[in-house]
């Protein structure tokens, strides 16, 4: 590990603080699947992707795609504590006028590797952009985050069968399996399980982690980085909500933001 | 600009384009084409036999195919991607206007097999409402080609023009009307037949120009002074210049294969409301489903042929 894990825990906590009072001031936007997605951007920022702050669109960089971008807050305070959005925008989430939009806009933000928010794209452009890195023959990995109700999206498996054909090494799908989505669980609205078979099937390599724990997250990247033979899906088991103990695990936290009562609570369990 | 009215051949669209898509790609190494499962019917084979390394075929997966054109877009390529004009278009709509425009990549959508000159396939296969689907998304250029000359001028100009771009092709060979030095610019369209004082003015667009080119020309025979405008480019809208065109006649006749909802006549119409007070006749599509046939039957039974273009063109003079 490049940080200390304390260094890595106490930016979650600032990235959570961030979140909850961008959903606070915005009056709407979606809690849980931005909370659970939390480590998994750290990880990926802090740890192990090569990006520079200084020049985003420097051509050898790791791509990052939130296919989930109903999570873009937590993206936008990851952005904004490396650098590359100015910090005062960021409580100016979802406002006229503001490069934050509800959900990632590639025109509005350097930094933003593409538009996103409809379920479903981002594993495809993802592939395209692996892609296009084996005609340059250059070696960077792009990481797509997707949520777990967006695999029942037919055009993730298209893009799955697709990876696993021309054996895009260089892809790595994180799935941020909080088990919810908007009418309720995942099992009992469409399950989507057998996910590791699933991906198996595909022509996939897995690793299953804890969607909350560095250590295991870091490694899963790194094999991911490092596996030249088929794509890798890291299936992070994560909380919806992970950290403020009201709203983990509760389904009226997937697009509801706090109250004010609501976000003294939470900021109070993030001290 | 030539055209040619006598002893004209007719030529292939679709080949006319793979033609000019190796031409540009031997000089632009970020020309990159997918395909999904129709290569031999686009055409795009032939790309794939001379650039195999920026060639992919994405199988049957549309919405897979434009994402994945997106994501190469954004790394710096000009993407081409393929199909038949209902799989291009109506099928991966959502991607073309969440992934593709809203971002402005320059992803290039050349579809052949357009309209109902699909024939024998059937409505299934029958994109009518290509343009209207096309036309309604912000950022989005469209083109529609005339014949083989056109295709190659205009897929040059896909590649200078910024962002999204629809190219409309079709199945049959189409008369080759245009000579090879004509001008396709930024103006998007070409005044084909011009009169001092013209009864009406034809506005056609792909497979409807040389029948309406035809048209003019038979009517002229008995006296009546038909103009002919091509529309090449439906959006942004190229119609401002034609205003002085238009002026004193007794009406406008939109012709084209599609939809009469959503396409050119619509286009035309929205436009010139604003500005002018016109009559705007529209031979097209009925909105309906249309049905399997040879494509020539089709075209009769539509009344997209030269002859019904001009029945009807003899009719509203009478009644206007």
């Amino acid at each position: 590990m490049k940080n200390d894990i304390l260094f890595l825990k106490e930016k979650a906590k600032q990235i959570r603080k961030d979140v909850l009072n961008m959903l606070f001031k915005a009056r709407s936007g979606h809690p849980g699947g931005s909370l659970s997605a939390v480590e998994i951007m750290i990880t990926l920022y802090y740890e192990i992707m090569k990006y520079d702050p200084n020049n985003p669109r420097w051509p050898m960089r790791d791509r990052f795609i939130l296919s989930k971008g109903h999570a873009a807050p937590t993206l936008y305070s990851i952005l904004a504590d490396i650098g590359i959005i100015e910090k005062d925008k960021l409580l100016s989430l979802r406002k006229l006028g503001s490069p934050l939009q509800g959900h990632p806009s590639h025109k509005a933000i350097q930094g933003i590797e593409a538009s996103t928010g409809s379920l479903g794209h981002g594993l495809s452009i993802g592939n395209g952009i692996a892609l296009a890195g084996r005609i340059d023959r250059r070696d960077y990995m792009v990481w797509i985050l997707l949520g777990d109700g967006e695999l029942q999206e037919g055009q993730v498996w298209e893009a799955a069968m697709s990876a696993g054909h021309y054996r895009l090494y260089n892809v790595c799908a994180i799935v941020d399996k909080n088990g919810f989505q908007i009418d309720g669980s995942t099992t009992e609205i469409k399950d989507i399980d057998p996910l590791a078979d699933k991906f198996r099937a595909f022509k996939w390599d897995i690793v299953q982690v804890n969607g909350h724990n560095f250590n295991e997250l870091a490694v899963a990247m790194e094999f991911a980085r490092l596996n030249k033979r088929r794509p890798t899906a890291i299936i992070a088991h994560t909380i919806k909500g992970k950290g403020i103990s009201f709203m983990e695990n509760k389904l009226e936290f997937h697009g509801r933001a706090p109250t004010e009562e609501e976000l003294k609570w939470a900021l109070l369990q993030l001290k | 600009m030539g055209i040619i009215t006598t002893q004209v051949d007719t030529a292939s669209l679709r080949k006319a384009y793979a033609e000019t898509l190796i031409e540009i790609a031997v000089r632009r190494r970020e020309i990159v084409v997918l395909d999904a499962d129709l290569a031999l019917s686009t055409q795009t084979y032939r790309f794939k036999q001379l650039f195999p390394e920026r060639f992919f075929d994405m199988g049957v997966s549309e919405a897979d195919m434009i994402d994945t054109g997106v994501g190469l877009a954004l790394s710096g390529k000009i993407v081409f991607v393929s199909s038949f004009a209902m799989f291009a278009t109506a099928k991966p709509w959502e991607q073309i206007r969440n992934s593709a425009a809203y971002a402005e990549v320059a992803l290039k959508i050349v579809a052949s097999h357009s309209g109902i000159s699909v024939g024998e396939d059937g409505a299934s296969h029958q994109a009518i409402e290509d343009l209207g689907l096309m036309r309604l998304i912000p950022n989005i250029t469209v083109f529609i080609p005339a014949d083989a000359n056109a295709v190659k001028k205009i897929i040059h100009l896909a590649v200078e023009t910024p962002g999204v771009v629809y190219v409309r092709l079709t199945r049959p060979s189409l008369p080759l009307f245009y000579t090879e030095d004509t001008e396709f610019d930024n103006k998007g369209f070409v005044l084909l037949r011009n009169f001092e004082k013209p009864d009406a003015v034809i506005v056609a667009t792909g497979s409807m120009v040389y029948p309406s080119l035809k048209a003019s020309l038979e009517l002229e025979k008995k006296g009546v002074k038909i103009g002919v405008v091509d529309v090449y480019r439906l959006k942004p809208y190229p119609f401002r210049p034609l205003l002085p065109i238009f002026q004193g006649i007794k009406f406008i006749v939109t012709v084209e294969e599609h939809n009469i909802i959503g396409g050119l006549g619509e286009s035309l119409s929205s436009f010139i409301t604003e500005v002018e007070p016109h009559i705007v006749k529209k031979i097209a599509l009925p909105d309906a489903f249309g049905v399997s046939g040879n494509y020539e039957a089709l075209y009769d039974f539509y009344g997209l042929t030269t002859e019904k273009i001009i029945s009807r063109i003899e009719e509203w003079l009478k009644s206007i």
